[in-house]
Formats: C-alpha cells, sequence, structure tokens
C-alpha cells in the first residue's frame, strides 16, 4: 500500500508516496538522497543512522517513513551552515572524534542531544547519551572530548 | 615553509565524513542498477539437491537469478588463496576449490547457493525468500579440536581428517632438551577466543559493465583495491586485468576484514554482463556476522622453560587454528608466518618450538582481523610469562626486564625467522610503570578491598612485525604476491601536487598524513597537496592497507617518487640557471647553487617542466611526474609496554578496567594525534576481546552470536581512562624511520587485560578465565571455588 507523506527535512518541504514499509532511512537516503545517515546494522543498535525528529534523536532505521508526516527532520546535512560547521561538528574535527567516518553522522545527532541536555556534560551523561551508538575505530576517548567541547561550545 | 612533521594536524578528510558528503559505496547509485540480495545456506553443511529459480523469477520486480550452475558453466573459478604453506615433511596444505556460489554442497551457515538480481531491493529479498533450495542436511562440526577426531564429519572430500596443514618452526630437539633440564617449566592451556571484526560499515559491491568498451568496474568496501582486481581477473573471472577497474570510495572501517576477496565481488561483476544492468549489493548487519571472514579462533597448549633465576629457556608451543570452511585470501598466513615468528617476543629465549594445525570447520572462514595472529602470539607469551612469574614468585615486571632484548643486542635474530632492527624494550616498560605509578598499586589494591572489590594489575609488552613485506622473505615463506607499495607524485604546471598512493584509508587519516610528508620533503604549502587512493584507473599499482603498513611502505614509496621529482627537478633547474645540474641543491622548496645568489622555487620549476620552450629534448623531457615501487628491507618491529588496572565486583562478576598506560614505540611519528587515535581504537577492541566479544556456534554450526543483541562489542561506558606516552628507537630501514601503529592496541591489550584480571581474582585461587572474560565467567569461576572451599 502507497501513502502520500511530507515532511520538513532540514528546513526543506518535500512531499513523496511511499510503501507502508518504507524506513524513515530508507526515505532519506533513498528518495531524498541525503546519504549522509549511514546504516550499520539491523537490530537498532549501532546508532549510525540517528537523526533528530521533531527535535528528538531517533535511529531512522527504526522509525516508518510515514510516521514522520508533518514532522520536522534534522540530519548530518543539514547541521552546517554553508561552509561554517556546527559548533559540534567542529569539536569532532578538533578532537579527532572520528576515523572512518561511517558512524560519525549518528554520533554527532546524539551528542547533539547530549549537548542540548546540559552543556557541561560528565563522563557518565555521554556515556549514556552515546549507549545506542557504536564506533569501532576511536575507542571512545576522542569523541568524549569532543562532545564535552562540542557542548560547550553550543552553551556559550 | 612551516614544517608539518610531527604536528597535530586536524584531519583535511572530516570536513566531508562531518558533513555527510562521504560517499562510501552504498552511497553510489548507477544508471539503471539493478540490485542483488543472496540466498543463502541455513545449514552448516548439506548437499543441495535442487534448486528451483522459477519460485523467484515468477516474483514482481525480479530481474534474473544466478546459481553456482550458471557460474560453473561459464567457466568462472574459485576463490584463490594468497599464501600456500607448506606443513611438515615438505607436505603443501590442502587447498580446496571454494566456487563464489555453492555447487552440490553448502559448507558453513551463509554460504551462498544463489543470486536474486530485481528491480528494487525488496523485490529482491522477496525473490530470495521465494527461491526453493532443496537440501539434504548433513552432520557438522564447528570445533576444529573437534574437527580433528576420527569419525568427525568432514567438510571437504580431499581433506581427510579436515587438517589443511601440519606445519612447525623451530628446533624441537633443542626445545625438548631445555625443557627436560629446566629448573622450572610453566605450562599454560588457553582458547584465542574467535572475533567478528564488525567494521560499522557492512560490505557492499556494485558491479557495471559497458559494453562498449568489454570493460567492467567493480565499486567495493575494500582495503586493496589493487590485488582484488588481480585476484578477481586473473583466477575468478578470468577477464583481462586491463579492461576492470576496482574502486574503493570511502571505505567505513576494515580492521582487516574487507582485505580479502570475497564472492559477492564477483558475482556482481560477473553478474553484471549477464544481466546487462548494474548490479548493487549491500550486506546487513545479519549477513555480515555470516559472511565477513571472522578472527582468532586458536586452541593452544604452550610451555615455557626457565633456570633458577627466571631466565627463560625455551618455549614450546602446539596450536589448533580453526580455518572455517574454505581458505580465505591470508587465512593459511595468520597462524603460521604472523603468529609462530612472533613467539619470541621481547625476549632472548634460545631455542623456540611451534607446531600449527590448521582445520577446517563447518563454520564462517577465518583470517586476519586486527592484529592478525601477532595478537595470538602476544597473547601466548604474555600470559605465560606472567604465570611464571607467579610461580617463580617474582615480580611480573623483575621477569621481563630479566629476558628482555637487550639494546645493544640489535639487530637481534631470533630462533623464529626474524630480524628484529632496533627497539628498547626497558625503557618502554620503565615509563609505562612510571606512568601507572605501578610502585603504588597494593595501595590502591587495599582501597578496592575496603569497598568489597577486587583489584588487579597486569602487564604486557608486546612486539609485532609490521610493514608487512619484504617481498623476498615473503615469497621464500609461501606468498603467492610481492609486498611492495607504489606511488606517484605528480606536479601540476600551477605548482600544486596530486600523490597517488597504493595504500588505502579506510579510518588512517592517510589524506592528513601523507599530506604532512609530502608537504615537508617538497618544501610546499600542505594544502596544495592531494592525496589519491582507491582507483586502480588512478594509481599505478597497490598492495593495500593491512598489517600497520600503510606509511612504513606506503609512505616509503612516496619519499621515493618525491626523492625522483626532485633529481628531475635539479635537472630542470640547472638548465634554467645555466648550472650543472651536479651543483644544484635542494632544501625546503627551492633549489639553489652553491656558491651562488641563484635559486628557483619548486613552483618555478615545475611550471617550467610544462612550459618547456627551450629544453633539450635529448636530453631533458618535460613534466614533473614520477612515480615508485617501495620494497621494504625487512619488517618493522613497533613495541610496547602495557599496564592494566581493573576491579572486579565479587557479587555480580563484572569487572571493570579502571586505568590503561600504553607505551608504545612506533618510531618516528609523522602527526601524534592520529597515532594516538589508531592506539586508542586497538586498545577498545582489545579490551572488546578480553570481556566482551565472543563469537560462538553451536556444535552442529549454527551461528548462536549472529547480531549485536548476542554479539557485544565495547561501547563508551566501558572505555578506562588512558594514560598514553612514546619512547622512540627509529626504525632503521626505511626512509621515514616508522613502524606503523594500527594494531598495537589490539595486539598487547588482551594479555594485559587478563594478567590484570587473574591478578585480581588470585586472592580467590581463580588463576585463569577465558577469553571474553564476562561477569557470568567471572561470577562461576569465584563461586566454583567458594563452594569448592566450603
Amino acid at each position: 500500500m502507497s501513502h502520500a507523506i511530507s515532511m520538513t527535512v532540514n528546513g526543506r518541504s518535500v512531499s513523496a508516496t511511499v510503501e507502508s514499509r518504507t524506513l524513515l532511512t530508507e526515505f532519506l537516503r533513498d528518495n531524498l538522497r541525503l546519504t549522509g545517515t549511514h546504516v550499520g546494522c539491523d537490530t537498532s543498535q549501532c546508532g549510525a543512522c540517528t537523526v533528530h525528529v521533531n527535535g528528538k534523536s531517533v535511529k531512522s532505521c527504526t522509525m516508518l517513513a510515514v510516521q514522520c508526516d508533518g514532522a520536522e527532520v534534522l540530519t548530518i546535512e543539514g547541521l552546517a551552515n554553508g561552509e561554517d560547521l556546527h559548533p559540534m561538528q567542529k569539536a569532532f574535527n578538533d578532537h579527532h572524534g572520528l576515523q572512518c567516518g561511517f558512524c560519525t553522522p549518528g554520533m554527532v545527532m546524539s551528542a547533539l542531544e547530549v549537548a542540548d541536555n546540559n552543556s557541561d556534560p560528565s563522563d557518565e551523561d555521554i556515556a549514556k547519551g552515546l549507549a545506542g551508538n557504536y564506533c569501532r575505530c576511536t575507542g571512545y576517548e576522542n569523541i568524549y572530548r569532543a562532545v564535552k567541547a562540542g557542548a560547550k561550545a553550543m552553551g556559550s | 615553509m612551516a614544517k608539518h612533521v610531527g604536528e597535530r594536524m586536524k584531519r583535511v578528510e572530516d570536513g566531508r565524513f562531518l558533513t555527510g558528503r562521504g560517499t562510501y559505496t552504498d552511497d553510489i547509485s548507477k544508471p539503471g542498477q539493478t540490485y542483488a540480495v543472496f540466498v543463502r545456506s541455513p545449514h552448516a553443511h548439506a548437499k543441495i539437491k535442487s534448486v528451483n529459480v522459477d519460485s523467484a523469477l515468477n516474483v514482481e520486480g525480479v530481474v534474473a537469478v544466478y546459481t553456482g550452475a550458471d557460474m560453473a558453466a561459464d567457466g568462472v573459478g574459485g576463490l584463490p588463496c594468497g599464501w600456500q604453506v607448506i606443513g611438515k615433511g615438505g607436505t603443501p596444505m590442502i587447498e580446496p576449490a571454494h566456487p563464489p556460489l555453492a555447487v552440490d554442497t553448502v559448507r558453513y551457515v551463509g554460504d551462498a547457493v544463489a543470486v536474486v538480481i530485481a528491480e528494487t531491493k525488496n523485490a529482491a529479498k522477496d525473490g530470495a525468500e521465494a527461491l526453493e533450495v532443496d537440501y539434504d542436511v548433513q552432520p557438522a562440526v564447528a570445533s576444529a579440536v573437534k574437527a580433528m577426531e576420527s569419525g568427525a564429519p568432514q567438510v571437504h572430500d580431499e581433506v581427510p581428517g579436515n587438517v589443511c596443514y601440519d606445519w612447525e618452526l623451530g628446533d624441537k630437539d633443542a626445545v625438548d632438551k631445555a625443557i627436560n633440564d629446566a629448573h622450572h617449566v610453566t605450562t599454560f592451556d588457553l582458547v584465542n577466543n574467535r572475533l567478528i571484526p564488525n567494521a560499522i560499515e557492512p560490505r557492499a559491491a556494485i558491479g557495471e559493465y559497458d559494453p562498449a568498451g568489454d570493460n567492467y568496474t567493480l565499486t567495493t568496501t575494500s582495503q586493496n583495491p589493487h590485488v582484488i582486481r588481480l585476484l578477481m581477473c586473473a583466477f575468478v573471472l578470468q577477464i583481462p586485468e586491463h579492461k576492470c577497474r576496482v574502486v574503493a570510495p570511502d571505505v567505513g572501517g576494515g580492521f582487516g576484514s574487507k582485505i580479502f576477496h570475497y564472492a559477492e565481488e564477483a558475482v556482481v561483476t560477473w553478474a553484471s554482463k549477464k544481466a546487462g544492468r548494474p548490479v548493487k549489493w549491500t550486506s546487513d548487519r545479519s549477513e555480515a556476522f555470516l559472511t565477513d571472514a571472522h578472527g582468532r579462533d586458536h586452541v593452544t597448549k604452550a610451555q615455557l622453560a626457565m633456570d633458577k633465576d627466571g631466565k627463560f629457556t625455551a618455549l614450546k608451543v602446539a596450536t589448533v587454528a580453526n580455518m572455517g570452511a574454505y581458505l580465505s585470501t591470508f587465512a593459511s598466513s595468520i597462524p603460521t608466518y604472523l603468529y609462530a615468528t612472533l613467539l619470541a617476543g621481547q625476549y632472548t629465549t634460545p631455542v623456540i618450538y611451534a607446531e600449527v594445525k590448521a582445520v577446517f570447520t563447518h563454520t564462517t572462514p577465518v583470517d586476519a582481523y586486527r592484529g592478525a595472529g601477532r595478537p595470538e602470539a602476544t597473547y601466548v607469551i604474555e600470559r605465560i610469562v606472567e604465570i611464571a612469574a607467579r610461580e617463580m614468585g617474582m615480580d611480573p615486571a623483575e621477569i621481563r626486564r630479566k629476558n628482555f632484548i637487550q639494546p645493544d643486542q640489535f639487530p637481534y635474530e631470533t630462533p623464529v625467522a626474524l630480524t628484529y632492527d632496533t627497539g628498547n624494550y626497558q625503557a618502554s616498560l620503565d615509563r609505562a610503570l612510571e606512568l601507572s605509578d605501578y610502585a603504588n598499586f597494593e595501595k590502591r589494591r587495599e582501597e578496592s578491598a575496603k569497598n568489597g572489590k577486587l583489584r588487579g594489575v597486569g602487564l604486557s609488552c608486546y612486539i609485532e612485525a609490521c610493514g608487512i613485506a619484504p617481498s623476498a622473505v615473503a615469497g621464500a615463506l609461501g606468498a603467492r604476491a610481492g609486498l611492495y607499495e607504489a606511488a606517484e607524485v605528480r606536479f601540476a604546471p600551477t605548482g600544486t601536487v596530486s600523490v597517488f598512493t597504493g595504500s588505502h584509508s579506510h579510518g588512517q587519516g592517510h589524506e592528513t598524513t601523507f599530506a604532512q610528508l609530502t608537504a615537508d620533503r617538497l618544501g610546499i604549502p600542505v594544502e596544495n597537496v592531494d592525496i589519491v587512493h582507491g582507483d586502480t584507473d588512478r594509481i599505478p599499482f597497490g598492495m593495500g592497507t593491512y598489517g600497520s603498513r600503510s606509511l612504513a611502505v606506503g609512505g616509503s614509496a612516496i619519499v621515493k617518487a618525491i626523492d625522483k621529482i626532485i633529481v628531475k627537478g635539479k635537472k630542470i633547474a640547472a638548465h634554467m640557471m645555466e648550472e650543472n645540474a651536479d651543483d644544484v641543491e635542494f632544501d625546503d622548496g627551492v633549489f639553489s647553487v652553491k656558491g651562488t645568489n641563484k635559486s628557483l622555487t619548486i613552483g618555478e620549476v615545475a611550471f617550467q617542466a610544462y612550459v618547456p620552450h627551450n629544453f633539450p629534448h635529448d636530453e631533458l623531457e618535460p613534466g614533473l611526474d614520477e612515480s615508485a615501487f617501495y620494497d621494504p628491507n625487512n619488517f618493522t618491529y613497533p613495541a610496547g609496554a602495557y599496564v592494566c588496572e581493573v576491579e572486579v565486583d565479587p557479587d555480580t562478576g563484572e569487572c571493570t578496567v579502571e586505568k590503561f598506560t600504553a607505551v608504545d614505540d612506533f618510531g618516528n611519528l609523522i602527526n601524534p594525534m592520529i597515532v594516538e587515535g589508531q592506539v586508542h581504537g586497538g586498545i577498545a577492541q582489545g579490551i572488546g576481546q578480553a570481556l566482551l566479544e565472543g563469537c560462538v556456534y553451536s556444535d552442529d554450526g549454527q551461528l548462536v552470536t549472529g547480531s549485536y543483541m548476542d554479539y557485544a562489542m565495547p561501547r563508551a561506558e566501558h572505555i578506562p581512562d588512558y594514560n598514553f606516552d612514546f619512547t622512540t628507537t627509529p626504525c632503521t630501514h626505511n626512509p621515514i624511520g616508522a613502524k606503523g601503529c594500527g594494531e598495537a592496541g589490539a595486539i598487547g591489550t588482551p594479555a594485559a587485560v587478563i594478567n590484570a584480571l587473574t591478578d585480581a581474582l588470585r586472592v580467590a585461587g581463580v588463576d585463569n578465565i577465558e577469553m571474553p572474560a564476562t561477569p557470568l565467567k567471572i561470577w562461576q569461576a569465584l563461586n566454583a571455588n567458594k563452594q569448592a572451599a566450603e
């Protein structure tokens, strides 16, 4: 069965007709060609597909596109202001919080929610906030540093 | 010009990754592409009685279905193994055929039987679901030890007893004599747990055939596109190599698992011609668990002999290594030349004997995973040395000091075929002990005890052979390829530089590190350098990235090409300045002539090279573009000392890493920030192996840990406070003095963690816990001893 849906993605209004089973992540990647949102697993555990829906972080592999009808969606592509990186993106660059880059979009989107809740997050806050995101490259050490610095920059 | 080598320069590749502009294979769509889904065996061992493709072809949107029989009919060959191991008595390993799609027998859960190609991914999935395969299920065996027992199910008819090879290294008689004469012999039996690499980007491949030029393009998640092209063209598809382009774009982590030539790459390439459309396949995570080559899986018995002072006199090791169902690309070399050759560790043990049996089982093929053989060797040595210290009543640091190869003994020839060029093991250990405040550990142990916790400390002094490899040595040991690296350095007329490297970056930051190296050597701004990798059409050749080889071998190839650029530049500068080329010097981007005030920048020389209005063409060619192949003279030998402190909650069995100190000697560093990042990641994977990760098969070959629900990897919460430092003994035989840093963390860490854990549990009478040391295992060990005591 097909459904006509509309939503705002990174500030842009989009409309499409999708199958019932179309996941938000498929809609973003295949329909809108926003391929910054990645798919790293099929059990909702890696977090590479994390985006924001109506201001809350969600795993876009675990949400149907039709559930986002009328929603505001923010993906990694919508963070930077032109060529100026968002403070959290800049913090990941400053602190070498990424290596292969595959988990990075989801990690940054989860980190943003950590920072939204607390401009001075503790290690425990960060561990809890990133509990749904796997990174296989960095050993997380520099991600902690990046999230702290990013949260601070966002708060100032 | 500002110097960049040694600078913590921020990575140039980050911009695209942080803004969602990276281009990974699954992000690429080709016009008219179709989608492939593989039909995989749910059985570990079965005969294929029949495959009914019509049931799939009837599904709406399905374009084609191909089976192993179709590939065989087209003359497609098997996936080759790149390293021939010669066993005892000169008996070569047995190499059973490995068809990309199974023909009459499936040998592990996930072995592909057919591929369904459709207009959409969902149609391909529906078609794969509809396809009917009639199996005659056969008995299966998952454990390598059980596979050697008489009466065990046979994986391949041509491999009776399932033993691929029975190989040895070292002087058995001398070792047996030393063990017989020893003051004390420590024995240790261990399992090195099987791991599933789990790069976060699942594998993907797109095959594309262009009939206009009879050309194939394969876009794939590979660490070494040229090697894939060679193996696929020469052995599997038997197509001319110059008609095939392999592109490995941004790749989301590899850790070894993306070195190998996989069946899916050959199938989509072959099918793209057959179907007349591009064919794209993207693995999902469940498929990755079943089909990405696994790592480790050793069962080992070891004996360490010593004299009354704790000086090692011999080491004897017998290992059974699980190969899985087929020989993956480099599988045979991992438990032999990357394992047994490292068993000397950092010590002067005079005689060593190792015996390795490689065994086929009905499981996913096993091959290199971060460290590849060297973590297994380090685990044997550093665990048995720690146990020996406990048995001898010596401090674990002291027994190591007593046995270290000393700085004045280099180059040092080990009894297991390697010659270490340089090192200072005592310096690394001393620094690690100082940084970790080892001297005051007992106070921290008491503090933990007051809180009802058991605290332990463990050391691990690892060595690895990296910079793989001198082709002559590798060839003598059975490698079917050379292991050099290639590079091309090309000036554009306006003075910018493109460096084409055969190394491949999938997280290592080559675009930054290699640019730093190049900018300094040429004396040009770093932003004028672009690093190009991952495309067989753009790069002369390449052996790729694995074995911590990119800087030591790939970087050295770049340096060699730069040296040729400077030689050529001197000739051009000499012509321009009307001087003799022998009198031209080059320093920091400027060509000058001794004793004169004549000088030219390399930018001016590059411009003239492309605007050669008055070149004497019989003496001087236009252009400034040089390529080089670098074949190392020896391996490099990164080494270091790790100190781990853990705390165990005896009520829950939970073990937390409280403090981790790493002092590594990687030789000269180009970008310490990137190097530290590599060590962080390696240590996390080492902690994963020690405490969390363990691949489990049921006895009949079903993968029990087949998803992130069942296979635990480190998350942010599992990471301790790190203390880092470096000691430096530059590599003596490459122009950078670098040794490589990618695998050290994964190599040195597991033994440090388990040594710490078993130190913590000693008070409760527990002397060993197999990896992964989960809370359940630790709790059970503590309680078994408690019950026994009651």
